[in-house]
């Protein structure tokens, strides 16, 4: 176990965004092959994220699923009038999951989950056309849960839920403007670091059989907001590359800093279908409570605590959807065949497109399989091709020391493509 | 298993097919999206002087250089076609030159706060590196040499370390041999394109020297010339003409620069020539000292015939109660130094030396940016000089104040004539660009509008206004002449829409607002 564990450590090292804003919808090689459905799915310990509800569902006493994935996501940037252009050159992200049940009474089981939700990677080229916006962003979560299933009404309703334990950690860099350098002509930049920022919250669960013959199921889930609060001391913001001089914003060095980044709530509703042994379909809608995000604001204090700089960047993001579809196919004992298909709206709105989270609306198009190598133990399958158009945006809220505004204009055109490998065992 | 891997094969193709890279359905840097026209930008040179060479802040340094509007133009030129821009480099961001060890120009001027914390030019502190004694060798694309007038660029030996100081200290960092031209190194690189911009050191010596040197209309010898005076406009239009067959001698196609208004740049347009705040008392004491020159020396003068009325009354000089224009010395006017030491004036030699070519200056007047450090100040020779005659120090300071009592020196006034001069001669050297540009076929760039603009109102962009103001309108650096690197940015914007308007390209325009302004510092001397 120690060995998986420190595996995992490394795993967790990096995660990408390919949802709307930093949500990274990579919870469950499974689920992510059905369309990443899974309210209303009793499969695999992979309930544990979807719907601890369901945990008391699963066949078998001891369950756990694990599992990770490599996504490969980029950004390119142009603007046809200025003929600037750059493109990420951002590490292949690798979020995992772990999640166990055991079942401890006949309507009470209990469950672990380890999971990361929200993150981000994104490096441009150092000095692009948009470096005073960012030039890399490295957000990453690790969300710890502890996890009740109880099967309330026998046969047809059951719940299930648990704290959570967050762990945030933020690596942020961009140039201070369009134009400041020292003498040499570097830019004048920042980078604020902070990790193991703890938080709390919790998510909870239902799932009710809507008939007796276990054919149709409605499930609902519901995450909380949580807010990572960066206190001063939490972490170091370095600032580099000024100029000497009494006229700068502020001088080179270190300082504390205080910001705060929610990661919003998701309600899920869904529904799965099992008409017979062989199909399974599944239909999931996700509401993320993105308007928790309107600014990103950052103080940076000086040694007696006072506010020496002040950066406000407004973000006013908008509660988004996701619809998903998904099906399953057992084609035999060995195995069972899966597809799926999601629409993410983007919680970004126009004039607030920030290149830090470049996203707009896409269509995810995913398949997978699982191979069950015996009774206990099964290779899980899953791959993402996320398409997006080319859009035209700007970011309307830079502005210069005067107040003047300065859009940052262009077109972006976002790449990912996702491949997830995991395992389920059973006892 | 073998199944197993099958299927585990799907996923891995799948990756294959839809790659990783995004990719625009029409990409700014391929090939085709912006087009070089009729115009071949494989090797650009540009020809001038400290414009071209991207000097700034009275000083040539790295990150000026980098910021060249040539420079900008090549970066530009890249995505059509454009080809590698080898610049001169010098060693450092100090700016200073030094020969055979010994410091020849000083470093940058910065922006640093004193004591006060208030903001004003100062110099760069640190020692440079920069030895013109070291030649370097290679073809260099960005062929502007700061201080060069239109004729030096034909000058054989202008770059000959042995003729310095006629020499010029950059060319001869970079000439290609001792006795090279540069119009000569810059035709060797047989360009594609070329861009000229010269002309300004005809006139702008003279300008910022305050007018101290000679208007040389009519002397066709340039040899005779002095850095302060007016080149001749046939000397000039033999030397453009003979620049431009040369550049346009082995094919290459180019754009032309015309020359801008000297009224544009701050080091004009700084200091008022209505500068001197006073009292009413202080005014009403000037006002009785300046009294017996005002309504007798004067009306006494004018009456003997030595000056007329007119240049009698344009000689008065009164103070009021708030800001009044400055004193100065004119020497378009009659000196009066000496009759008036005479009887029936009898005046002593000092007093007798301010009134020399008097008078108080109008709005026509130009106070260069030279004046702000002495405007006001106390004259010392005066002071001592009054003190050693028993003057009470309280009155030998009043008698020495530098723009009052003391008026300013003729290098410190652009009179109206002085700038009528100027006018004169860079409307002949314009013209002759202009039909130098008509008759081949090349591009016009108007910088004299576009600096027009910058000064009356100025110019807008992504983030705010460009203007002409001193130290905070941000086109200009901290000498007052040269641009800043924005200033640089909008200087290639004009050019390069001269050149797409010419030749049918599409090369796009930088954002100004990406460039910086002036450059703040308190590591000074």
């Amino acid at each position: 176990m120690k060995k998986v564990l420190s595996v995992f450590t490394l795993l967790l090292l990096s995660a990408v965004v390919y949802a709307g804003g930093y949500r990274v919808s990579l919870q469950g090689n499974r689920a992510l092959a059905m369309g990443h459905t899974g309210v209303a799915v009793v499969n695999s310990a992979e309930l544990a994220f979807f719907n601890p509800a369901g945990l008391i569902h699963l066949e078998n006493k001891f369950n756990i699923s694990a599992g990770g994935f490599a996504v490969f996501s980029d950004v390119a940037y142009q603007n046809t009038n200025l003929g600037t252009s750059a493109q990420t050159d951002s590490p292949v992200g690798t979020p995992v999951y772990l999640y166990a049940s055991y079942r401890v009474s006949d309507q009470f089981a209990l469950g672990l989950a380890v999971y990361t939700p929200y993150g981000s990677t994104v490096e441009y080229p150092t000095d692009w056309a948009g470096s005073h916006l960012v030039n890399s962003i490295e957000l990453q979560s690790i969300y710890v849960q502890p996890l009740f299933s109880w099967e309330v009404v026998e046969g047809r309703f059951s719940i299930g839920g648990g704290p959570i334990l967050a762990i945030g950690s933020v690596n942020f860099n961009r140039n201070l403007n369009r134009d400041l350098t020292d003498l040499e002509g570097n830019r004048s930049n920042v980078t604020i670091d902070a990790s193991g920022i703890t938080e709390f919250g919790f998510s909870f669960g239902a799932l009710l059989n809507l008939d007796d013959n276990d054919k149709w199921k409605l499930g609902f889930n519901y995450r909380s907001l949580i807010d990572v609060n960066v206190e001063a001391g939490d972490g170091v913001a370095t600032f580099a590359n000024l100029p000497d001089s009494a006229l700068a914003p502020i001088d080179n060095g270190e300082f504390d800093f205080t910001a705060s980044l929610p990661l919003p709530a998701e309600w899920t509703v869904g529904l799965s279908y099992k008409p017979n042994d062989k199909w399974l379909f599944a239909l999931d809608y996700n509401y993320a409570e993105w308007s928790a995000y309107e600014s990103l604001d950052l103080q940076f204090l000086g040694s007696d605590g006072s506010v020496a700089l002040e950066s406000i960047n407004p973000r006013n993001y908008e509660d988004a959807s996701t619809i998903r579809v998904g099906a399953q196919y057992s084609l035999n004992e060995k195995l069972d065949l899966r597809a799926g298909y999601y629409f993410d709206e983007s919680p970004v709105q126009d004039g607030f497109f920030a290149p830090e989270t470049p996203r707009n609306d896409s269509n995810g198009f995913t398949g997978g399989f699982t191979y069950n190598i015996n009774e206990k133990l099964a290779i899980d399958a899953s791959f993402l091709y996320l398409s997006f158009k080319e859009i035209d945006a700007s970011f309307d809220s830079f502005f210069e020391a005067d107040g003047t505004p300065v859009p940052f204009e262009g077109t972006y055109k976002s790449s990912a493509v996702v491949g997830g490998l995991g395992v389920s065992y059973k006892l | 298993m073998k199944k197993f891997i099958k299927y585990i094969a799907i996923p891995a193709i799948a990756f294959g097919f839809v790659g990783c890279e995004p990719e625009f359905d029409e990409s700014v840097t391929d090939a085709g999206f912006f087009t070089s026209g009729e115009a071949d930008f494989s090797n650009y040179v540009a020809v001038g002087n400290s414009l071209t060479a991207g000097f700034a802040d009275s000083a040539l340094y790295i990150t000026g250089q980098e910021n060249s509007y040539p420079n900008i133009m090549a970066t530009q030129f890249a995505l059509a076609g454009g080809g590698v821009f080898n610049q001169p480099l010098v060693d450092d961001n100090l700016g200073g030159l030094l020969l055979g060890g010994n410091q020849i120009t000083q470093n940058r001027f910065v922006l640093a706060t004193d004591e006060n914390g208030n903001p004003g030019p100062a110099i760069l502190a640190g020692s440079p590196t920069t030895d013109i004694s070291n030649v370097i060798s290679g073809n260099f694309n960005n062929m502007g040499v700061p201080g060069a007038r239109s004729f030096d660029l034909l000058f054989p030996g202008y770059g000959n370390v042995a003729n310095f100081p006629l020499a010029n200290p950059y060319f001869i960092r970079f000439a290609s041999e001792p006795n090279a031209t540069v119009i000569g190194d810059a035709v060797a690189q047989n360009p594609s394109f070329f861009s000229l911009w010269i002309g300004n050191n005809d006139i702008l010596g003279f300008a910022t020297s305050g007018g101290a040197g000679v208007d040389q209309t009519g002397n066709l010898d340039p040899s005779t010339y002095s850095t302060n005076d007016i080149t001749d406009p046939n000397v000039f239009a033999s030397a453009y003409a003979q620049q431009v067959q040369a550049l346009t001698g082995t094919g290459a196609q180019g754009v032309l620069v015309n020359l801008p208004d000297v009224t544009s740049i701050p080091f004009f347009t700084t200091v008022p020539s209505q500068a001197i705040p006073l009292d009413a008392a202080t005014a009403g004491a000037l006002n009785t000292a300046f009294g017996a020159y005002n309504t007798q020396v004067l009306p006494g003068l004018a009456s003997f015939g030595i000056i007329t009325a007119a240049e009698a009354a344009a000689r008065q000089v009164n103070f009021v109660d708030g800001v009044n224009f400055v004193t100065l010395q004119d020497d378009s006017l009659t000196d009066i130094s000496a009759i008036v030491q005479g009887p029936p004036f009898n005046l002593d030699p000092l007093t007798a030396g301010v009134l020399s070519t008097l008078r108080q200056a109008t709005a026509a007047d130009i106070v260069p940016l030279t004046a702000a450090g002495v405007l006001g100040t106390q004259d010392q020779a005066t002071f001592d000089f009054l003190v050693s005659l028993g003057f009470p120090a309280e009155q030998a300071a009043q008698q020495s104040v530098n723009g009052v009592t003391v008026p300013l020196a003729d290098q410190f006034v652009l009179t109206s004539t002085e700038q009528a001069a100027i006018t004169t001669a860079q409307a002949s050297y314009n013209a002759t660009i202009e039909g130098l540009a008509a008759a081949n076929g090349l591009a016009l760039a108007d910088a004299q509008s576009a600096l027009q603009q910058v000064a009356s109102g100025g110019t807008p962009f992504n983030g705010g206004v460009l203007t002409s103001t001193f130290v905070t309108g941000g086109a200009f650096s901290l000498d007052g002449v040269h641009p800043t690197p924005r200033g640089y940015a909008l200087t290639a914007n004009v050019i390069l829409d001269a050149v797409n308007a010419q030749y049918g390209s599409t090369i796009p325009n930088v954002d100004i607002g990406n460039f910086s302004t002036v450059t703040i510092s308190d590591d000074v001397n």
